[in-house]
């Protein structure tokens, strides 16, 4: 039979086109344009070269930005990860406990980022926040306005309790798709908790653990909102990530040029860090 | 209508950028026609990759190179240019 060509479906591929062009495209072009420019405003530019990307990569504040994106990733990882799976085991899989879980788990989620950043401004204030004040009634200097130690620790917890149910519900959906017959198989051979949870849990989570750890590293190395609300960046640039560093000098500095070729160079080690772990992903896939 | 894009700051050097990536996706567009498929196959990196994501892996490489020539080197880019198409080159060879 004569197989028949129809391109005709490209138009139905048109929309998304002209969406993506005007919503990632023009504005991308745009910002290459800026990062070899100055400019004072007026719509009047200066050829600068690559002079922005010079003083961006010899820049101590670029590269201590990034290493506390860097570090405050890691962090972030090290504890919502294996707390998320903690959690999720620990979970009823039957009856009324199930709904109720689950329902807790999704509310903080469903909180917007700045309303996040807003309540933990107030609960970590010493004065009036309850977190605070009892901190600093139990004797321990708190206050995250002042000690860079505090304002990591606050944004570190406020993060933990924004996102930790993200893991926790994926990998709950990655245990109840784990057949009965594999837990029974593992009670007659007499297996140990941690034998069924090494041998059985473990690798039938792996897929949702992967998905996790990738959403987890890619939110938290472009974090802005909540520190910006709760610590401003500070005190001093202690909670400054690579996103506020660009704000600030976009909006803040109205310094067009630099903060384009700071949104490139930004962007591409996103790009590259996607890639990665796309290709991961994907691999892990073929090979199953 | 007044199509005004002045907005967009262009310049001559990134007009000609822009304009070689499209005639790079647009050599690549006509490959495919040429060729179907997208050639895939598994290279140095142990994983299946298409002519597609070698020419992505080479583009996000040179861009990196780049960045790295000027961190270390200098500003001026005709070697970095050069490093990177070699470096395009190794990549549809061997990726």
């Amino acid at each position: 039979m004569e197989k028949t060509w129809n391109n005709k479906a490209w138009f139905l591929v048109l929309p998304v086109l002209v969406l993506v062009a005007f919503s990632a495209v023009i504005p991308l072009m745009t910002v290459v344009n800026y990062s070899v420019q100055d400019t004072f405003g007026n719509n009047v530019f200066f050829w600068a070269g690559t002079e922005w990307f010079e003083e961006l990569l010899s820049s101590s504040r670029f590269w201590e930005a990034m290493v506390r994106n860097l570090i405050f990733s890691f962090i972030i990882l090290a504890i919502e990860v294996p707390l998320g799976i903690f959690i999720a085991l620990n979970m009823p899989k039957k009856g009324w406990g199930v709904p109720v879980c689950l329902v807790l788990m999704a509310l903080p989620l469903l909180i917007p980022w700045n309303v996040v950043g807003t309540i933990w401004q107030v609960f970590g204030r010493n004065d009036i926040g309850l977190l605070g004040y009892y901190v600093n009634a139990l004797g321990i200097d708190y206050n995250y306005v002042q000690d860079p130690f505090d304002a990591w620790v606050t944004v570190i917890v406020m993060d933990v309790w924004h996102w930790t149910s993200l893991v926790v519900l994926l990998c709950y959906a990655g245990l109840v798709s784990i057949p009965d017959a594999f837990y029974q198989a593992a009670k007659i051979d007499g297996a140990s908790r941690w034998a069924v949870f090494r041998y059985i849990q473990l690798p039938k989570m792996n897929r949702v653990l992967l998905i996790a750890v990738l959403l987890r590293f890619m939110d938290s190395f472009m974090i802005y909102t909540e520190p910006f609300v709760v610590t401003g960046g500070g005190p001093g640039n202690s909670t400054t990530f690579l996103s506020i560093d660009l704000v600030k000098t976009a909006l803040g500095q109205f310094d067009l040029g630099p903060a384009a070729a700071m949104s490139l160079v930004y962007f591409l080690i996103i790009l590259l860090l996607s890639w990665v772990f796309y290709t991961v992903m994907t691999n892990y896939d073929a090979e199953r | 209508m007044n199509f005004n894009l002045s907005w967009m700051a262009w310049t001559p050097p990134t007009a000609i950028f822009f304009v070689v990536i499209a005639l790079l996706l647009l050599g690549m567009g006509v490959w495919e026609y040429a060729s179907p498929g997208g050639n895939p196959r598994v290279g140095i990196l142990r994983f299946e990759t298409t002519r597609g994501d070698r020419l992505f892996v080479s583009l996000l490489g040179s861009a990196f190179i780049h960045l790295a020539w000027l961190g270390l080197v200098g500003p001026s880019l005709w070697w970095a240019l050069a490093l990177s198409v070699v470096y395009a080159i190794g990549v549809f060879r061997y990726v």
